[in-house]
Protein backbone atom coordinates (compact mmCIF):
# COMPACT_ATOMS: atom_id res chain seq x y z
CA UNK A 1 0.00 0.00 0.00
CA UNK A 2 1.51 3.29 -0.99
CA UNK A 3 1.16 6.19 1.38
CA UNK A 4 -2.03 8.07 0.72
CA UNK A 5 -1.77 11.77 0.59
CA UNK A 6 -4.03 12.74 3.44
CA UNK A 7 -3.49 16.45 3.18
CA UNK A 8 -5.11 17.25 6.52
CA UNK A 9 -2.38 15.31 8.34
CA UNK A 10 0.06 18.05 7.38
CA UNK A 11 -1.81 20.44 9.69
CA UNK A 12 -1.07 18.63 13.02
CA UNK A 13 2.36 17.58 11.71
CA UNK A 14 3.33 21.15 10.92
CA UNK A 15 2.03 22.40 14.26
CA UNK A 16 4.06 19.69 16.00
CA UNK A 17 7.11 20.57 13.95
CA UNK A 18 6.79 24.23 14.96
CA UNK A 19 6.49 23.24 18.62
CA UNK A 20 9.49 20.88 18.39
CA UNK A 21 11.80 23.10 16.40
CA UNK A 22 10.92 26.54 17.80
CA UNK A 23 13.27 26.28 20.82
CA UNK A 24 16.12 25.81 18.37
CA UNK A 25 15.02 28.50 16.04
CA UNK A 26 14.81 30.85 19.00
CA UNK A 27 18.22 29.77 20.28
CA UNK A 28 19.93 30.31 16.91
CA UNK A 29 18.16 33.61 16.26
CA UNK A 30 18.81 34.77 19.82
CA UNK A 31 22.55 34.28 19.42
CA UNK A 32 22.56 37.21 16.98
CA UNK A 33 20.64 39.51 19.34
CA UNK A 34 21.86 41.98 21.92
CA UNK A 35 21.41 41.38 25.64
CA UNK A 36 18.43 43.74 26.01
CA UNK A 37 16.50 42.24 23.13
CA UNK A 38 16.93 38.67 24.42
CA UNK A 39 15.29 39.63 27.73
CA UNK A 40 12.55 41.65 26.04
CA UNK A 41 8.92 40.93 26.86
CA UNK A 42 7.11 39.90 24.79
CA UNK A 43 10.00 37.94 23.26
CA UNK A 44 10.96 38.77 19.70
CA UNK A 45 11.72 36.30 16.94
CA UNK A 46 13.89 37.99 14.34
CA UNK A 47 16.83 40.02 15.67
CA UNK A 48 16.24 43.76 15.30
CA UNK A 49 19.88 44.47 14.47
CA UNK A 50 21.65 41.15 13.92
CA UNK A 51 25.30 41.11 14.97
CA UNK A 52 28.10 38.63 15.51
CA UNK A 53 29.17 40.29 18.77
CA UNK A 54 28.27 37.30 20.93
CA UNK A 55 30.40 34.99 18.80
CA UNK A 56 33.45 37.24 18.67
CA UNK A 57 33.25 37.70 22.45
CA UNK A 58 33.02 33.94 23.01
CA UNK A 59 36.25 33.31 21.21
CA UNK A 60 38.15 36.33 22.44
CA UNK A 61 37.15 36.23 26.11
CA UNK A 62 36.31 32.64 26.92
CA UNK A 63 38.84 30.43 25.11
CA UNK A 64 35.99 28.80 23.26
CA UNK A 65 38.48 27.69 20.61
CA UNK A 66 40.26 25.54 23.21
CA UNK A 67 37.02 23.94 24.43
CA UNK A 68 35.95 23.28 20.85
CA UNK A 69 39.29 21.63 20.04
CA UNK A 70 39.13 19.50 23.20
CA UNK A 71 35.62 18.32 22.35
CA UNK A 72 36.65 17.52 18.77
CA UNK A 73 39.80 15.57 19.75
CA UNK A 74 37.90 13.52 22.32
CA UNK A 75 34.90 12.80 20.09
CA UNK A 76 36.96 11.84 17.04
CA UNK A 77 39.34 9.51 18.91
CA UNK A 78 36.52 7.86 20.86
CA UNK A 79 34.57 7.32 17.64
CA UNK A 80 37.55 5.84 15.77
CA UNK A 81 38.35 3.55 18.71
CA UNK A 82 34.78 2.25 18.90
CA UNK A 83 34.50 1.68 15.15
CA UNK A 84 37.75 -0.27 15.04
CA UNK A 85 37.72 -2.28 18.27
CA UNK A 86 34.00 -3.02 18.41
CA UNK A 87 33.89 -4.26 14.83
CA UNK A 88 36.89 -6.52 15.50
CA UNK A 89 35.17 -8.10 18.49
CA UNK A 90 31.85 -8.17 16.64
CA UNK A 91 33.44 -10.18 13.83
CA UNK A 92 35.12 -12.63 16.23
CA UNK A 93 31.87 -13.16 18.15
CA UNK A 94 29.79 -13.51 15.00
CA UNK A 95 31.91 -15.66 12.71
CA UNK A 96 34.85 -17.27 14.51
CA UNK A 97 35.04 -20.21 16.91
CA UNK A 98 37.33 -19.75 19.91
CA UNK A 99 37.49 -20.71 23.57
CA UNK A 100 35.75 -18.27 25.91
CA UNK A 101 33.45 -16.95 23.18
CA UNK A 102 30.20 -17.59 25.05
CA UNK A 103 31.57 -16.13 28.27
CA UNK A 104 32.75 -13.00 26.50
CA UNK A 105 29.36 -12.48 24.90
CA UNK A 106 27.54 -13.00 28.20
CA UNK A 107 29.76 -10.47 29.96
CA UNK A 108 29.22 -7.94 27.20
CA UNK A 109 25.43 -8.33 27.44
CA UNK A 110 25.47 -8.11 31.23
CA UNK A 111 27.44 -4.88 31.28
CA UNK A 112 24.98 -3.36 28.82
CA UNK A 113 22.48 -3.24 31.68
CA UNK A 114 24.75 -1.79 34.35
CA UNK A 115 24.06 1.93 34.75
CA UNK A 116 26.96 4.31 34.25
CA UNK A 117 26.62 5.63 37.77
CA UNK A 118 27.75 2.23 39.14
CA UNK A 119 31.26 2.48 37.73
CA UNK A 120 31.48 6.21 38.22
CA UNK A 121 33.15 6.25 41.64
CA UNK A 122 35.79 3.52 41.10
CA UNK A 123 36.54 4.82 37.63
CA UNK A 124 37.21 8.22 39.13
CA UNK A 125 39.44 6.65 41.79
CA UNK A 126 41.28 4.72 39.09
CA UNK A 127 41.86 7.81 37.00
CA UNK A 128 43.09 9.81 40.00
CA UNK A 129 45.44 7.04 41.12
CA UNK A 130 46.82 6.62 37.61
CA UNK A 131 47.67 10.31 37.60
CA UNK A 132 45.32 10.94 34.69
CA UNK A 133 43.04 13.47 36.40
CA UNK A 134 42.88 16.77 34.54
CA UNK A 135 44.09 15.29 31.28
CA UNK A 136 42.47 14.57 27.95
CA UNK A 137 43.32 10.82 28.07
CA UNK A 138 41.02 10.59 31.10
CA UNK A 139 38.20 11.74 28.85
CA UNK A 140 39.12 9.30 26.06
CA UNK A 141 40.51 5.99 27.38
CA UNK A 142 37.44 4.84 29.37
CA UNK A 143 35.21 5.28 26.31
CA UNK A 144 37.32 3.71 23.54
CA UNK A 145 35.21 0.54 23.59
CA UNK A 146 31.58 -0.05 24.53
CA UNK A 147 29.43 -3.16 25.06
CA UNK A 148 26.70 -1.43 23.06
CA UNK A 149 29.04 -1.12 20.06
CA UNK A 150 30.09 -4.77 20.27
CA UNK A 151 26.45 -5.88 20.43
CA UNK A 152 25.50 -3.69 17.47
CA UNK A 153 28.39 -4.88 15.28
CA UNK A 154 27.90 -8.52 16.18
CA UNK A 155 24.20 -8.37 15.28
CA UNK A 156 25.07 -6.87 11.92
CA UNK A 157 27.96 -9.20 11.03
CA UNK A 158 25.98 -12.32 11.99
CA UNK A 159 23.65 -11.46 9.12
CA UNK A 160 26.42 -11.33 6.48
CA UNK A 161 26.37 -14.33 4.13
CA UNK A 162 28.94 -16.99 5.08
CA UNK A 163 29.70 -17.80 1.43
CA UNK A 164 31.56 -14.54 1.00
CA UNK A 165 33.89 -15.35 3.89
CA UNK A 166 34.33 -18.96 2.73
CA UNK A 167 35.37 -17.71 -0.69
CA UNK A 168 38.12 -15.72 0.99
CA UNK A 169 39.20 -18.75 3.02
CA UNK A 170 39.44 -20.97 -0.07
CA UNK A 171 41.70 -18.35 -1.59
CA UNK A 172 43.95 -18.85 1.43
CA UNK A 173 43.37 -15.47 3.06
CA UNK A 174 43.93 -15.32 6.84
CA UNK A 175 41.12 -14.27 9.19
CA UNK A 176 42.57 -10.80 9.73
CA UNK A 177 42.75 -10.26 5.98
CA UNK A 178 39.17 -11.48 5.54
CA UNK A 179 38.08 -9.06 8.27
CA UNK A 180 39.84 -6.09 6.73
CA UNK A 181 39.13 -6.82 3.07
CA UNK A 182 35.71 -8.49 3.06
CA UNK A 183 33.86 -7.86 6.34
CA UNK A 184 34.67 -4.21 7.02
CA UNK A 185 33.66 -2.93 3.57
CA UNK A 186 30.28 -4.67 3.95
CA UNK A 187 29.66 -3.03 7.33
CA UNK A 188 28.97 0.47 5.98
CA UNK A 189 25.49 1.05 7.43
CA UNK A 190 26.34 -0.48 10.81
CA UNK A 191 29.55 1.53 11.06
CA UNK A 192 27.65 4.71 10.14
CA UNK A 193 25.09 3.99 12.85
CA UNK A 194 27.72 3.26 15.48
CA UNK A 195 29.79 6.20 14.29
CA UNK A 196 27.08 8.82 14.65
CA UNK A 197 25.74 7.44 17.93
CA UNK A 198 29.24 7.34 19.41
CA UNK A 199 30.16 10.79 18.13
CA UNK A 200 26.89 12.18 19.45
CA UNK A 201 27.36 10.55 22.85
CA UNK A 202 30.92 11.75 23.19
CA UNK A 203 30.29 15.27 21.89
CA UNK A 204 27.42 15.76 24.34
CA UNK A 205 28.98 13.80 27.21
CA UNK A 206 28.64 16.01 30.20
CA UNK A 207 28.79 14.36 33.59
CA UNK A 208 32.18 12.61 33.35
CA UNK A 209 34.08 15.56 31.86
CA UNK A 210 32.44 17.84 34.44
CA UNK A 211 33.98 15.79 37.25
CA UNK A 212 37.31 14.88 35.66
CA UNK A 213 38.26 18.08 33.85
CA UNK A 214 38.88 20.58 36.63
CA UNK A 215 41.12 22.93 34.68
CA UNK A 216 40.02 25.31 32.00
CA UNK A 217 42.52 23.93 29.51
CA UNK A 218 40.74 20.54 29.59
CA UNK A 219 37.13 21.78 29.47
CA UNK A 220 34.93 20.40 26.75
CA UNK A 221 32.11 22.49 25.29
CA UNK A 222 29.25 21.09 27.42
CA UNK A 223 31.31 21.58 30.60
CA UNK A 224 32.24 25.15 29.76
CA UNK A 225 28.67 25.96 28.85
CA UNK A 226 27.26 24.39 32.01
CA UNK A 227 29.71 26.12 34.33
CA UNK A 228 29.14 29.39 32.58
CA UNK A 229 25.35 29.12 32.76
CA UNK A 230 25.06 28.02 36.39
CA UNK A 231 28.13 29.36 38.12
CA UNK A 232 27.79 33.11 37.82
CA UNK A 233 25.47 35.68 39.26
CA UNK A 234 25.08 37.83 36.19
CA UNK A 235 24.62 35.54 33.24
CA UNK A 236 25.08 36.99 29.80
CA UNK A 237 22.42 35.19 27.82
CA UNK A 238 23.73 36.32 24.47
CA UNK A 239 27.01 34.50 25.05
CA UNK A 240 25.15 31.48 26.34
CA UNK A 241 22.91 31.23 23.29
CA UNK A 242 25.87 31.67 20.94
CA UNK A 243 27.80 28.95 22.78
CA UNK A 244 24.81 26.62 22.70
CA UNK A 245 24.45 27.19 18.95
CA UNK A 246 28.12 26.41 18.32
CA UNK A 247 27.78 23.13 20.22
CA UNK A 248 24.93 21.97 17.98
CA UNK A 249 26.40 22.79 14.58
CA UNK A 250 28.99 19.98 14.17
CA UNK A 251 26.53 17.32 15.30
CA UNK A 252 23.90 18.62 12.91
CA UNK A 253 26.44 18.37 10.07
CA UNK A 254 27.47 14.83 11.04
CA UNK A 255 23.80 13.82 11.18
CA UNK A 256 23.01 15.35 7.78
CA UNK A 257 25.95 13.59 6.16
CA UNK A 258 25.15 10.19 7.67
CA UNK A 259 21.36 10.31 8.08
CA UNK A 260 20.50 8.16 5.04
CA UNK A 261 22.92 5.44 6.03
CA UNK A 262 22.05 5.93 9.68
CA UNK A 263 18.39 5.12 9.17
CA UNK A 264 19.17 2.19 6.88
CA UNK A 265 21.68 1.04 9.45
CA UNK A 266 19.12 0.87 12.23
CA UNK A 267 16.64 -0.82 9.91
CA UNK A 268 19.03 -3.57 8.84
CA UNK A 269 20.93 -4.37 12.02
CA UNK A 270 17.77 -5.84 13.46
CA UNK A 271 17.86 -4.12 16.83
CA UNK A 272 14.33 -4.98 17.73
CA UNK B 1 44.76 -27.40 -0.91
CA UNK B 2 43.80 -25.93 2.44
CA UNK B 3 45.90 -26.72 5.47
CA UNK B 4 44.96 -29.64 7.77
CA UNK B 5 41.96 -28.97 10.02
CA UNK B 6 43.72 -28.73 13.45
CA UNK B 7 46.28 -26.22 12.17
CA UNK B 8 43.49 -24.23 10.58
CA UNK B 9 41.55 -24.23 13.87
CA UNK B 10 44.60 -23.07 15.79
CA UNK B 11 45.02 -20.27 13.29
CA UNK B 12 41.41 -19.19 13.76
CA UNK B 13 41.81 -19.29 17.54
CA UNK B 14 44.90 -17.10 17.36
CA UNK B 15 43.24 -14.65 14.98
CA UNK B 16 40.16 -14.44 17.20
CA UNK B 17 42.21 -13.64 20.27
CA UNK B 18 44.16 -11.08 18.30
CA UNK B 19 40.90 -9.42 17.33
CA UNK B 20 39.41 -9.32 20.81
CA UNK B 21 42.59 -8.47 22.71
CA UNK B 22 42.44 -4.64 22.52
CA UNK B 23 38.80 -4.69 23.56
CA UNK B 24 39.42 -7.10 26.42
CA UNK B 25 42.26 -5.01 27.82
CA UNK B 26 40.37 -1.71 27.73
CA UNK B 27 37.17 -3.37 28.90
CA UNK B 28 38.88 -5.11 31.82
CA UNK B 29 40.60 -1.95 33.05
CA UNK B 30 37.85 0.63 32.52
CA UNK B 31 34.64 -1.37 32.92
CA UNK B 32 35.01 -4.80 34.53
CA UNK B 33 37.47 -3.77 37.25
CA UNK B 34 35.46 -0.68 38.30
CA UNK B 35 32.30 -2.80 38.43
CA UNK B 36 33.94 -5.32 40.77
CA UNK B 37 35.46 -2.54 42.83
CA UNK B 38 32.24 -0.60 43.23
CA UNK B 39 30.48 -3.73 44.43
CA UNK B 40 33.21 -4.17 47.04
CA UNK B 41 33.10 -0.49 47.91
CA UNK B 42 29.36 -0.62 48.56
CA UNK B 43 30.05 -2.93 51.52
CA UNK B 44 32.69 -0.63 53.02
CA UNK B 45 32.82 2.82 54.60
CA UNK B 46 35.03 4.24 51.82
CA UNK B 47 35.19 8.02 51.82
CA UNK B 48 37.25 10.45 49.75
CA UNK B 49 40.11 10.52 52.28
CA UNK B 50 40.55 6.76 51.68
CA UNK B 51 41.38 7.30 48.00
CA UNK B 52 45.12 6.84 48.48
CA UNK B 53 44.90 4.13 51.11
CA UNK B 54 42.33 1.67 49.80
CA UNK B 55 43.24 -1.02 52.35
CA UNK B 56 42.44 1.04 55.43
CA UNK B 57 38.67 0.99 54.85
CA UNK B 58 36.34 -0.89 57.16
CA UNK B 59 34.02 -3.63 55.97
CA UNK B 60 30.53 -2.62 57.10
CA UNK B 61 28.36 -5.33 55.58
CA UNK B 62 24.97 -4.10 54.44
CA UNK B 63 25.09 -0.86 56.46
CA UNK B 64 25.18 1.37 53.38
CA UNK B 65 22.15 -0.35 51.92
CA UNK B 66 20.25 -0.09 55.21
CA UNK B 67 21.23 3.57 55.45
CA UNK B 68 19.92 4.20 51.93
CA UNK B 69 16.52 2.70 52.70
CA UNK B 70 16.32 4.71 55.92
CA UNK B 71 17.32 7.99 54.26
CA UNK B 72 14.18 10.12 53.72
CA UNK B 73 15.87 12.08 50.93
CA UNK B 74 16.77 8.90 49.05
CA UNK B 75 13.16 7.79 49.38
CA UNK B 76 11.97 11.12 48.03
CA UNK B 77 14.44 10.77 45.16
CA UNK B 78 13.21 7.23 44.45
CA UNK B 79 9.58 8.39 44.44
CA UNK B 80 10.45 11.27 42.09
CA UNK B 81 12.23 8.84 39.77
CA UNK B 82 9.21 6.53 39.76
CA UNK B 83 6.92 9.49 38.92
CA UNK B 84 9.24 10.51 36.10
CA UNK B 85 9.43 6.99 34.63
CA UNK B 86 5.74 6.06 35.00
CA UNK B 87 4.52 9.23 33.29
CA UNK B 88 7.51 9.97 31.08
CA UNK B 89 8.01 6.61 29.35
CA UNK B 90 4.39 6.14 28.11
CA UNK B 91 4.21 9.80 27.09
CA UNK B 92 7.48 9.63 25.14
CA UNK B 93 6.61 6.33 23.44
CA UNK B 94 3.08 7.52 22.61
CA UNK B 95 4.30 10.68 20.90
CA UNK B 96 7.04 8.74 19.11
CA UNK B 97 4.67 6.04 17.85
CA UNK B 98 2.11 8.57 16.65
CA UNK B 99 4.78 10.52 14.79
CA UNK B 100 6.27 7.35 13.27
CA UNK B 101 2.91 5.99 12.07
CA UNK B 102 1.95 9.29 10.47
CA UNK B 103 5.37 9.68 8.80
CA UNK B 104 5.30 6.06 7.62
CA UNK B 105 1.82 5.66 6.20
CA UNK B 106 0.02 8.97 6.51
CA UNK B 107 1.95 11.27 4.21
CA UNK B 108 4.04 10.89 1.11
CA UNK B 109 5.88 14.21 0.82
CA UNK B 110 8.42 16.02 2.99
CA UNK B 111 9.05 12.88 5.07
CA UNK B 112 12.81 13.47 5.38
CA UNK B 113 12.13 17.08 6.32
CA UNK B 114 9.80 16.18 9.21
CA UNK B 115 12.09 13.33 10.26
CA UNK B 116 15.03 15.68 10.61
CA UNK B 117 12.92 18.31 12.37
CA UNK B 118 11.63 15.83 14.93
CA UNK B 119 15.15 14.49 15.46
CA UNK B 120 16.82 17.86 16.17
CA UNK B 121 16.13 17.82 19.94
CA UNK B 122 18.00 14.49 20.19
CA UNK B 123 21.20 15.79 18.69
CA UNK B 124 21.33 18.89 20.84
CA UNK B 125 23.50 19.08 23.93
CA UNK B 126 21.50 18.98 27.16
CA UNK B 127 23.18 22.19 28.18
CA UNK B 128 21.91 24.01 25.11
CA UNK B 129 18.50 22.48 25.70
CA UNK B 130 18.51 23.72 29.29
CA UNK B 131 19.36 27.27 28.28
CA UNK B 132 16.45 27.43 25.87
CA UNK B 133 13.96 25.62 28.09
CA UNK B 134 14.70 27.79 31.10
CA UNK B 135 13.70 30.70 28.92
CA UNK B 136 10.58 28.94 27.67
CA UNK B 137 9.46 28.01 31.19
CA UNK B 138 10.04 31.38 32.82
CA UNK B 139 7.18 32.56 34.97
CA UNK B 140 6.38 35.95 33.45
CA UNK B 141 8.39 36.32 30.27
CA UNK B 142 8.49 32.68 29.22
CA UNK B 143 7.28 31.72 25.76
CA UNK B 144 4.99 28.97 27.05
CA UNK B 145 3.19 31.19 29.55
CA UNK B 146 3.04 33.98 26.96
CA UNK B 147 1.28 31.63 24.54
CA UNK B 148 -1.01 30.37 27.32
CA UNK B 149 -1.79 34.02 28.11
CA UNK B 150 -3.08 34.57 24.57
CA UNK B 151 -5.89 32.10 25.26
CA UNK B 152 -6.56 33.50 28.71
CA UNK B 153 -4.73 30.92 30.83
CA UNK B 154 -2.38 32.06 33.56
CA UNK B 155 0.44 29.54 33.35
CA UNK B 156 2.08 28.26 36.52
CA UNK B 157 5.55 29.23 37.68
CA UNK B 158 6.80 25.99 36.14
CA UNK B 159 10.24 25.64 37.69
CA UNK B 160 9.45 27.50 40.92
CA UNK B 161 6.37 25.54 41.98
CA UNK B 162 7.00 22.08 43.54
CA UNK B 163 3.76 20.80 41.96
CA UNK B 164 4.70 21.89 38.43
CA UNK B 165 8.47 21.37 38.36
CA UNK B 166 8.28 17.63 37.66
CA UNK B 167 5.62 17.93 34.92
CA UNK B 168 7.83 20.58 33.32
CA UNK B 169 10.85 18.23 33.35
CA UNK B 170 8.77 15.34 32.00
CA UNK B 171 7.50 17.52 29.17
CA UNK B 172 11.05 18.52 28.39
CA UNK B 173 12.35 14.94 28.52
CA UNK B 174 9.58 13.71 26.20
CA UNK B 175 10.33 16.53 23.77
CA UNK B 176 14.02 15.73 23.92
CA UNK B 177 13.82 11.94 23.57
CA UNK B 178 10.87 11.02 21.36
CA UNK B 179 12.99 11.48 18.21
CA UNK B 180 15.19 8.45 18.95
CA UNK B 181 12.19 6.23 19.63
CA UNK B 182 10.47 7.56 16.49
CA UNK B 183 13.42 6.62 14.27
CA UNK B 184 13.48 3.06 15.64
CA UNK B 185 9.69 2.75 15.32
CA UNK B 186 10.03 3.89 11.70
CA UNK B 187 12.55 1.12 11.07
CA UNK B 188 10.21 -1.40 12.71
CA UNK B 189 7.18 -0.21 10.74
CA UNK B 190 9.01 -0.81 7.48
CA UNK B 191 9.10 -4.50 8.37
CA UNK B 192 5.27 -4.71 8.54
CA UNK B 193 4.22 -6.26 5.22
CA UNK B 194 1.93 -3.96 3.23
CA UNK B 195 0.06 -7.01 1.85
CA UNK B 196 -1.43 -7.68 5.30
CA UNK B 197 -2.88 -4.18 5.41
CA UNK B 198 -4.31 -4.54 1.90
CA UNK B 199 -5.95 -7.86 2.72
CA UNK B 200 -7.46 -6.44 5.90
CA UNK B 201 -8.78 -3.31 4.24
CA UNK B 202 -10.44 -5.47 1.53
CA UNK B 203 -12.12 -7.32 4.39
CA UNK B 204 -13.45 -3.96 5.54
CA UNK B 205 -11.15 -3.24 8.49
CA UNK B 206 -10.76 0.46 9.26
CA UNK B 207 -7.40 2.07 9.91
CA UNK B 208 -7.79 2.01 13.70
CA UNK B 209 -8.66 -1.68 13.61
CA UNK B 210 -5.79 -2.47 11.28
CA UNK B 211 -3.38 -0.60 13.59
CA UNK B 212 -4.54 -2.59 16.62
CA UNK B 213 -4.67 -6.03 15.03
CA UNK B 214 -1.88 -5.93 12.45
CA UNK B 215 0.61 -3.17 13.13
CA UNK B 216 0.81 -3.37 16.93
CA UNK B 217 1.34 -7.16 17.20
CA UNK B 218 4.02 -7.09 14.49
CA UNK B 219 5.65 -4.11 16.15
CA UNK B 220 5.96 -5.93 19.46
CA UNK B 221 9.73 -6.67 19.24
CA UNK B 222 10.46 -3.05 18.32
CA UNK B 223 8.19 -1.85 21.10
CA UNK B 224 10.11 -4.07 23.52
CA UNK B 225 13.47 -2.69 22.44
CA UNK B 226 12.32 0.92 22.60
CA UNK B 227 10.52 0.63 25.91
CA UNK B 228 13.45 -1.21 27.52
CA UNK B 229 16.05 1.30 26.37
CA UNK B 230 13.84 4.29 27.19
CA UNK B 231 13.03 2.95 30.65
CA UNK B 232 16.72 2.23 31.35
CA UNK B 233 17.57 5.78 30.36
CA UNK B 234 14.72 7.37 32.32
CA UNK B 235 15.44 5.34 35.46
CA UNK B 236 18.86 6.99 35.47
CA UNK B 237 17.57 10.47 34.69
CA UNK B 238 19.98 13.02 35.96
CA UNK B 239 20.80 15.69 33.45
CA UNK B 240 17.39 17.38 33.29
CA UNK B 241 17.14 18.24 37.00
CA UNK B 242 20.89 18.89 37.20
CA UNK B 243 20.84 21.66 34.64
CA UNK B 244 17.27 22.91 35.15
CA UNK B 245 16.42 22.86 38.85
CA UNK B 246 19.36 21.34 40.75
CA UNK B 247 16.79 19.05 42.35
CA UNK B 248 14.55 21.83 43.65
CA UNK B 249 12.27 23.44 44.51
CA UNK B 250 11.93 21.65 47.87
CA UNK B 251 13.60 18.50 46.46
CA UNK B 252 10.61 18.01 44.14
CA UNK B 253 12.83 17.05 41.19
CA UNK B 254 15.83 15.35 42.81
CA UNK B 255 16.29 11.92 41.18
CA UNK B 256 17.92 8.76 42.52
CA UNK B 257 20.89 9.15 40.16
CA UNK B 258 21.28 12.79 41.06
CA UNK B 259 21.20 12.10 44.79
CA UNK B 260 23.80 9.38 44.26
CA UNK B 261 25.95 11.82 42.34
CA UNK B 262 25.61 14.39 45.12
CA UNK B 263 26.70 11.85 47.74
CA UNK B 264 29.65 11.02 45.52
CA UNK B 265 30.43 14.74 45.46
CA UNK B 266 30.36 14.83 49.28
CA UNK B 267 32.94 12.02 49.25
CA UNK B 268 30.65 9.29 50.61
CA UNK B 269 31.86 6.73 48.09
CA UNK B 270 30.67 3.58 49.88
CA UNK B 271 27.18 4.99 50.39
CA UNK B 272 27.01 6.30 46.80
CA UNK B 273 28.08 2.90 45.40
CA UNK B 274 25.43 1.10 47.43
CA UNK B 275 22.75 3.44 46.08
CA UNK B 276 23.95 2.96 42.52
CA UNK B 277 23.61 -0.81 42.96
CA UNK B 278 20.06 -0.30 44.23
CA UNK B 279 19.35 1.60 41.01
CA UNK B 280 20.92 -1.24 39.04
CA UNK B 281 18.68 -3.81 40.73
CA UNK B 282 15.59 -1.75 39.92
CA UNK B 283 16.70 -1.41 36.29
CA UNK B 284 17.28 -5.16 36.01
CA UNK B 285 13.86 -5.93 37.50
CA UNK B 286 12.06 -3.42 35.28
CA UNK B 287 13.87 -4.77 32.22
CA UNK B 288 12.96 -8.37 33.07
CA UNK B 289 9.35 -7.29 33.67
CA UNK B 290 9.15 -5.65 30.26
CA UNK B 291 10.61 -8.73 28.59
CA UNK B 292 7.83 -10.77 30.19
CA UNK B 293 5.05 -8.35 29.29
CA UNK B 294 6.15 -7.70 25.73
CA UNK B 295 7.66 -11.00 24.67
CA UNK B 296 6.55 -12.37 21.35
CA UNK B 297 3.48 -14.52 21.45
CA UNK B 298 3.19 -17.07 18.72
Amino acid sequence: MTAKNRWWLYVPLTLALVAVVSPFAWMVLGSFKGEGEIRANPPTWLPESPSLDNYTQLFSRLQFGTYFLNSAIVAVLVTVGNLLFCSMVGYALAKLEFRGKRTLFLIVMATLMIPGVVTFVPLYVLVVNAGLANSLPALILPFLVSPFGVFLMRQFIVGLPGELLDAGRVDGAGELRIFARIVLPLCGPALATLGILTFLGSWNNFLWPLVVAQQESEYTLPVALALYSTGQNSIQYGLLLAGATIVVVPVLLVFLVFQRRFIEGIATTGIK
Amino acid sequence: MSSPAPARRRGVERAAWGLILPFCLLFAVFTAWPVVQSLFMSFTDTRNRDLRTPFSVEFVGLDNYVQAFADPLFRTAAANTAYFVLVGVPLTLGIALAAAVVLDKGISRFRAFFRLGFYTPVITSIVAVAVVWRFLLQDEFGLINTVLGWVGITGPNWLGDPDWSMPALILMAAWRNFGTAMIIFLAGLQAVPASLHEAASIDGAGSVKRFRHITLPLLRPTLLFVSVTTAIGYLQFFEEPYVMTNGGPLNSTISASMYTYKQFGFGNYGFASAMSYLIFVVIAVVTALQFRLLRERS
